[in-house]
C-alpha cells in the first residue's frame, strides 16, 4: 500500500474520520467494560453522569481540567516547534516547589503583589527545567525526548527529598508534605461557595495568550517555521536555536503554572502525589487538540471529564478506573490516524 | 576503603549481571527497531505487558519457558500495532510510541485488577532458579558472578551475540541496517522497506517484553504496579550510549547495572547513611543523561531514523 495526498478533502472526510475515531474508542471501552462484567451502556452513562451530571461533578471536572490546560498548552507550544518536551511533569513540580518556597511566609506581601511574583518565579523555575534539555539538544545534539523523560524521575526524587527535608512541614506528624501556604498566597475562588479557583481563569487566559503569540507575532511564525522544517528555517535566516530556547521558556513556564495553580488554588500545600501524571496526560490533550491552543481547552475538558467520570463509574459499577487511561490511549492513537487519513488516501501499489 | 571491598565482592557482580539482564533484552530490542529506522517509545509499556503476561502465565499454571513465549508474543502484538501506525501510515513515532506505552500500561493494570480484584500483596510464583554452569562456576569470583545466574541471564548474553552476528554477517541484517540508513536503496533492490521495518519492530518489541518478563520471572517473582519504573527509557539511552552497536550496548547495560548495584550497597555503608536515599535513586537517571551528552558527539545515528518511507515518493 502507499499513501496519496487528497487534494481537497471534503467536509465529510474532515469531520467524519475524527468522529469515527471517537466512536471506535467508545466501542472498545464498552467491550472492555463487558469483559469486566458490567453493562456497557450503563458504564458509558455513568462516566458522562460522573463528569457532568451534577453541579458538583461539573466543578470537579473543571478543577481537574485546569492543570491539564496548562500542561496541554506547554506540550502544544513545544511540539509545534518540534521540541519534544515530555518533561511537563518535572516542570509542573518545579513550579509547585517555588510556590511553596515563596508562599509559606518567606514573603509577607499583600496578595495583589505576592501572587504575580510567585507565578512568575514558578514559570522561571519550570523554564529552567526545560532549558537544560533544550540546551543539551542545541549544543550537543542530545535527543530531548530521553533527557526530558529521565529528568522527570530526577525532579520527582528531588521533590521527595525536599518534602522529607528542607520543605517538610514541622507540624505534619511525619508525613512527607509541605507547610500550608499563607492566605495571601492562595488563589481566590472565582465565586463564593463554588469550589473553583482562579487557576481555571488563569488557564483560559493563558490559552488565549498562547493563541495570540502563535497567530499574531513573529515568534509564533518562527516557531511554526522551525517545526515544519528546521533546515529550511535556518536557510531562511531564522535563528533556529534561539527560537527553540524561547519555545522552551514558554513551554516550561506554562507547565510550571500547572504546579502553581494546583498548590495555590486547589491543595494549599505540596505533597508528592499532587500530579497523577498531568504532565504526561498533557501530551494527549495537546494531540487531541491538534496542537491548537484554544482546542487544548476543549480537549482538557474532555480528558478531565473521562477521568472524573471514570472515578465515579468505578465506584458504582466496579470496573477498574484504568478504563479511563485505556480510552485516552485509544483516542490518541485513533485520532492521529484519523487526522492523517483526512489528508491522505490509502492506495494499493 | 568500603567501596573497594564492594567492588571485589562476588555478590556485587552477581547483582550487577542480574540487574543488567532485563536491560540487555530490552535495549537489544530497541536497537533492532532503531537500526531499521523506527524509534520505539512503546518500550516502557511493552516491558510492563511482558512482565505481566509472563507472570500471569506461570501463575495460572503454565511452564516458565511457556511464560517467556507468551510474554514475547504479547510484546510482538503491541509491536505490530506500533509498526502498523508508524511504518505504512507514517505517523509520528514520538506520539505513537508514547500512546503505545500508555495503552500497554493501562491495559495491563486493567487486566491485573480484573484477574486479581482484591489482593493486597501480589502473589509470588515459582520463578527461574540460578543454574550453575559445570566447571565454569568453580572459577573464583567470575564463576559466582557470571556462571551462577538464571537461564534467562545466559539467554540475554547469547542474544547479544546472535543479534550482532545477524546484523553484521547475514543478508537479513544488511537489509535491516539498510532500511534504517537508506530505505530507497532497499526498495531499489526489490525488497519491501515496509516489511523489513515492521518485522524489525515486532521482533524488537518481543525482546522488550522478554526484558519485562525477566523482572517478574527471574528477579522479583511477582507482579506489582510501577515495577518497570523507567527502565525502558534508560534502555533508549543505552542504545545511544552504545552507538547502535549490540556489543557496546551490552557493555553499557553492564556498566549501568554495576553502578546501580554499587549505589544500593553504598547506601548501606556509614558514608551512605548521611546522604538522603533519593540522591542514590537519582544517580542512575543522571548518569544516563551524562552518558548521552558524552556519547552524542561520536554516535552514528541511523540516517533514516524516524524518517517514514513512502514508496514512489521522492
Amino acid at each position: 500500500m502507499r499513501l496519496e495526498p487528497v487534494a481537497n478533502p471534503t467536509l465529510t472526510r474532515q469531520l467524519g474520520l475524527p468522529a469515527l475515531a471517537l466512536l471506535c474508542t467508545v466501542v472498545i471501552a464498552s467491550l472492555l467494560a463487558m469483559i469486566a462484567g458490567a453493562q456497557p451502556f450503563s458504564v458509558l452513562g455513568l462516566i458522562v453522569k460522573g463528569a457532568f451530571g451534577s453541579k458538583f461533578a461539573a466543578l470537579e471536572t473543571l478543577n481537574r481540567a485546569t492543570p491539564l490546560i496548562f500542561t496541554g498548552l506547554a506540550v502544544a507550544v513545544a511540539f509545534r516547534a518540534q521540541l519534544w518536551n515530555i518533561g511537563a511533569e518535572a516542570q509542573l513540580y518545579m513550579g509547585a516547589v517555588v510556590t511553596v518556597v515563596l508562599g509559606t511566609g518567606a514573603l509577607s506581601w499583600p496578595a495583589f503583589a505576592l501572587l504575580p511574583t510567585i507565578a512568575i518565579a514558578a514559570m522561571l523555575a519550570g523554564a529552567v527545567a526545560l532549558l537544560v534539555p533544550t540546551f543539551l539538544k542545541t549544543r550537543f545534539g542530545v535527543d530531548e525526548v530521553v533527557t526530558t523523560l529521565l529528568l522527570n524521575f530526577v525532579v520527582l526524587l528531588w521533590v521527595s527529598m525536599l518534602l522529607e527535608g528542607a520543605l517538610k512541614d514541622p507540624m505534619g506528624l511525619g508525613w512527607p508534605k509541605s507547610a500550608r501556604l499563607i492566605a495571601e498566597a492562595r488563589l481566590p475562588r472565582i465565586m463564593d461557595g463554588l469550589r473553583l479557583h482562579w487557576g481555571f481563569g488563569l488557564a483560559l487566559i493563558s490559552a488565549l495568550v498562547v493563541w495570540v503569540i502563535q497567530r499574531r507575532t513573529t515568534l509564533g511564525y518562527e516557531m511554526r517555521a522551525v517545526g515544519l522544517n528546521a533546515e529550511a528555517a535556518r536557510f531562511a535566516g531564522i535563528p533556529v536555536n534561539a527560537v527553540l530556547i524561547k519555545t522552551a521558556l514558554l513551554s516550561g513556564g506554562l507547565a510550571a503554572l500547572a504546579g502553581f495553580s494546583e498548590v495555590a488554588g486547589l491543595k494549599g500545600n505540596l505533597t508528592l502525589d499532587i500530579s497523577p501524571g498531568f504532565g504526561y496526560t498533557g501530551i494527549i490533550v495537546a494531540m487531541l487538540a491538534l496542537l491548537n491552543p484554544l482546542g487544548v481547552v476543549v480537549a482538557a475538558l474532555f480528558v478531565a471529564g473521562i477521568f472524573v467520570g471514570a472515578d465515579s463509574m468505578s465506584r458504582a459499577a466496579g470496573v477498574p478506573t484504568y478504563l479511563a487511561d485505556i480510552m485516552l490511549a485509544f483516542a490518541l492513537l485513533l485520532m492521529v490516524l484519523a487526522i492523517m487519513l483526512t489528508k491522505f488516501r490509502v492506495r494499493r501499489s | 576503603m568500603d567501596i573497594l571491598d564492594i567492588l571485589i565482592s562476588a555478590s556485587f557482580w552477581t547483582a550487577a549481571i542480574r540487574i543488567a539482564s532485563p536491560l540487555i533484552f530490552a535495549a537489544l530490542g530497541e536497537l533492532i527497531c532503531e537500526r531499521a529506522g523506527v524509534l520505539n517509545l512503546g518500550i516502557e509499556g511493552i516491558m510492563v505487558v511482558g512482565a505481566f503476561a509472563g507472570w500471569l502465565t506461570v501463575y495460572l499454571g503454565g511452564g516458565l519457558w511457556f511464560g517467556v513465549a507468551v510474554a514475547m508474543l504479547s510484546g510482538m502484538a503491541f509491536g505490530l500495532l506500533h509498526a502498523t501506525l508508524t511504518v505504512p501510515f507514517g505517523l509520528s513515532q514520538h506520539v505513537v510510541g508514547l500512546g503505545i506505552t500508555l495503552l500497554a500500561t493501562s491495559l495491563t493494570y486493567y487486566c491485573y485488577r480484573l484477574a486479581l480484584p482484591s489482593v493486597t500483596s501480589p502473589p509470588k510464583i515459582e520463578a527461574f532458579q540460578p543454574y550453575e554452569v559445570p566447571f565454569l562456576s568453580d572459577i573464583p569470583l567470575i564463576g559466582e558472578a557470571v556462571f551462577s545466574q538464571t537461564p534467562l541471564t545466559y539467554l540475554a548474553f547469547v542474544l547479544a551475540v546472535v543479534v550482532s552476528i545477524t546484523l553484521y554477517r547475514t543478508p537479513l541484517g544488511l537489509a535491516v541496517r539498510a532500511a534504517g540508513e537508506n530505505p530507497a536503496a532497499v526498495a531499489a533492490q526489490g525488497l519491501s522497506v515496509t516489511g523489513i521495518r515492521m518485522g524489525a519492530v515486532m521482533v524488537g518489541s518481543g525482546l522488550m517484553a522478554v526484558g519485562g518478563a525477566f523482572l517478574t520471572m527471574s528477579a522479583f517473582n511477582s507482579f506489582f504496579f510501577e515495577m518497570v519504573n523507567g527502565r525502558g527509557w534508560i534502555c533508549i539511552a543505552l542504545v545511544v550510549f552504545g552507538s547502535w552497536k549490540p556489543g557496546k550496548t551490552l557493555l553499557g547495560a553492564v556498566l549501568f547495572a554495576a553502578f546501580d548495584a554499587l549505589q544500593i550497597r553504598v547506601q548501606q555503608t556509614p558514608l551512605g547513611a548521611d546522604i538522603p536515599y533519593q540522591i542514590f535513586l537519582m544517580a542512575p537517571y543522571i548518569l544516563s543523561i551524562l552518558a548521552l551528552v558524552i556519547m552524542s558527539r561520536r554516535a552514528q545515528v541511523p540516517a533514516a531514523l524516524m524518517v517514514p518511507f513512502n514508496k514512489g515518493e521522492r
